[in-house]
């Protein structure tokens, strides 16, 4: 029998969809509408799962997501993530422990209406609504690397803005010394905080922090959408932290609730397992995790078993010109 | 009836060779293709993990069940499956060499040497090396009752297998538990035979 095997160069024709609807989204998205573009959604996700086709019931009604209007990031010289990857390989365990569960059991997940509040040590308190995340602060594209506790990466073209601009507006005062954020806790839409199994033991709602001045660095970011288009569940819709220096636990998911508070907030991994996951979680080769190594990591492109994916870990994730003069004087293997 | 239980041990051989090669073909065949998720290389890792470890059990599960049911043609398919469960642990190694470290053999001995669950995995993995390459007949009636003192081994075996899955989870460990139990009753079986392997050694 004669098997022929694709060679690691050779996309695949979902990569080539994807590709030309990013390149050419204006245009493709004005023609299709928003039911055209979930439709070519759902299509590229049910070409990605081959072997377990055959354990699949119907095919989920995909999302809706819409496009967005915003800058554009410069041209990177660096592979973006398939979108079709991006959008089925996710740590969401609120919507189950297993990377391809979310964008399964997400797809009916209701983000409008939504509410976002901005409160604690602050002057001025504020509520974002559904719409207001999208129209409350000029979008910008941002191309970031997102890499994984895990030891695996990506690169994701986000659209969204600075977490700094959204905490201006709430006038922080003296004693808001960290940024303490929460994930929506609806066990009616979120299998995984209802069933234990499902959602990975971790307790509910997920909870993360940052110091001040990290919330307020440049590159961390509110994304409301990716690849053009407003955020699909399984990546945190309608509204997500993104902190690309970090692990990617740190960069929550579907935000209700952001406060000022004094002290160092509790964050859901370092809760569960305080050896293995820190508060801080910076993006650090030298500082293995208890049981595996961080010194390098695999970047999920294209190219199947044999792509040579292996690539060296950078500090702070390539972002330490930004961001290393925050922790001067730190002991990061202590503060890990 | 001497020819039946032939053709009966012959049928269940060719049911276990396509159920144990046909979803390692449709695999990679997907995975080389790109067409296994998002990162093929965890999927093809994860899936011959857990198919030797099922092999495993599967294997454990034939005395006692050739005894339960008085079906003793059910010993003759006892190597086959103990060497599919070896074939499933060397495509999970040498895909974690090949696809997964890219054969960075400097962090394959770190990681070895560094990170108990692999240590463990390693460890059982040259025991079933050793009881595989003994499954030869020739060297089988050579060894006489060694044999079956070394093959004793694979008990030992299905607990490091058993803690190699548990603590490379990350959090959810309802599944690696379900293992750890279901290694037990198959052990828990055997609890005399075990506890006369046990003294033997003790006494040597």
């Amino acid at each position: 029998m004669l098997i022929k095997l694709p060679k690691s160069y050779q996309l695949n024709e979902y990569d080539v969809t994807d590709e030309s609807v990013y390149h050419d989204r204006r245009n493709v998205l004005k023609k299709l509408g928003f039911i055209g573009a979930s439709g070519l959604l759902a299509q590229s996700t049910s070409a990605q799962a081959g072997l377990f086709d055959l354990f699949k019931k119907d095919p989920v009604k995909a999302f809706t997501v819409s496009p967005l209007k915003y800058q554009q990031a410069p041209t990177t010289s660096q592979t973006l993530t398939p979108e079709a990857k991006v959008t089925s390989y996710n740590n969401f365990y609120e919507f189950g422990a297993q990377k391809s569960q979310p964008a399964q059991l997400a797809q009916q997940f209701k983000v409008n209406p939504w509410q976002l509040t901005i409160s604690g040590h602050c002057n001025n308190p504020l509520t974002l609504d559904y719409e207001d995340l999208f129209s409350s602060f000029e979008l910008e594209e941002r191309i970031y690397r997102l890499r994984c506790v895990e030891a695996w990466s990506m690169v994701i073209p986000w659209v969204g803005f600075p977490l700094a601009k959204l905490l201006q507006k709430a006038q922080p005062n003296s004693r808001a010394k960290y940024v303490m954020f929460e994930t929506l806790y609806d066990p009616k839409q979120m299998p995984g905080q209802k069933n234990r199994r499902l959602g990975g033991g971790i307790s509910y709602p997920y909870v993360e922090g940052l110091r001040i001045d990290e919330a307020m660095n440049d590159l961390t970011l509110m994304s409301v959408g990716l690849y053009g288009k407003t955020l699909p569940p399984q990546n945190g819709a309608p509204i997500r932290l993104v902190v690309p220096w970090k692990y990617g636990f740190k960069s929550i998911k579907s935000i209700v609730s952001i406060k000022f508070v004094e002290h160092q907030p509790a964050n859901t991994w370092n809760l569960l397992i305080p050896s293995e996951y820190g508060f801080y979680a910076n993006v650090n080769p030298e500082v293995a995790h208890p049981r595996w190594s961080q010194a390098s990591e695999r970047r999920i492109t294209t190219g199947g078993l044999l792509a040579r994916n292996r690539i060296k870990t950078q500090m702070f994730n390539g972002y330490g010109e930004e961001v290393a003069a925050m922790y001067k004087g730190m002991d990061l293997s202590q503060y890990y | 009836m001497k020819i039946k239980l032939k053709t009966k041990t012959l049928v269940l051989k060719i049911v276990i060779h396509l159920a144990a090669l046909l979803p390692i073909i449709n695999l990679y065949m997907d995975a080389f293709a790109d067409q296994l998720g998002a990162d093929p290389v965890k999927a093809v890792i994860h899936y011959t993990g857990i198919g030797a470890f099922n092999l495993l059990l599967i294997t454990l599960c034939i005395s006692p069940l050739a005894k339960l049911l008085k079906q003793s043609f059910l010993m003759n398919v006892r190597r086959l499956l103990g060497l599919y469960a070896f074939t499933y642990a060397v495509l999970h190694f040498v895909s974690f060499i090949a696809f997964d470290l890219q054969f960075d053999f400097g962090l394959l001995f770190s990681e070895i040497v560094k990170r108990p669950y692999i240590t463990i995995g390693m460890l059982a993995f040259i025991l079933l090396t050793l009881l595989a390459v003994t499954s030869i007949p020739k060297l089988k009636r050579k060894m006489g009752s060694h044999w079956q003192k070394l093959h004793n081994l694979i008990y030992l075996i299905v607990l490091l297998v058993a803690i190699h899955f548990y603590w490379s989870v990350k959090s959810e460990i309802s599944e690696p538990l379900f293992y750890f139990l279901i290694s037990f009753i198959l052990l828990a079986w055997r609890r005399q035979k075990i506890k006369r392997w046990l003294n033997f050694l003790q006494k040597r």
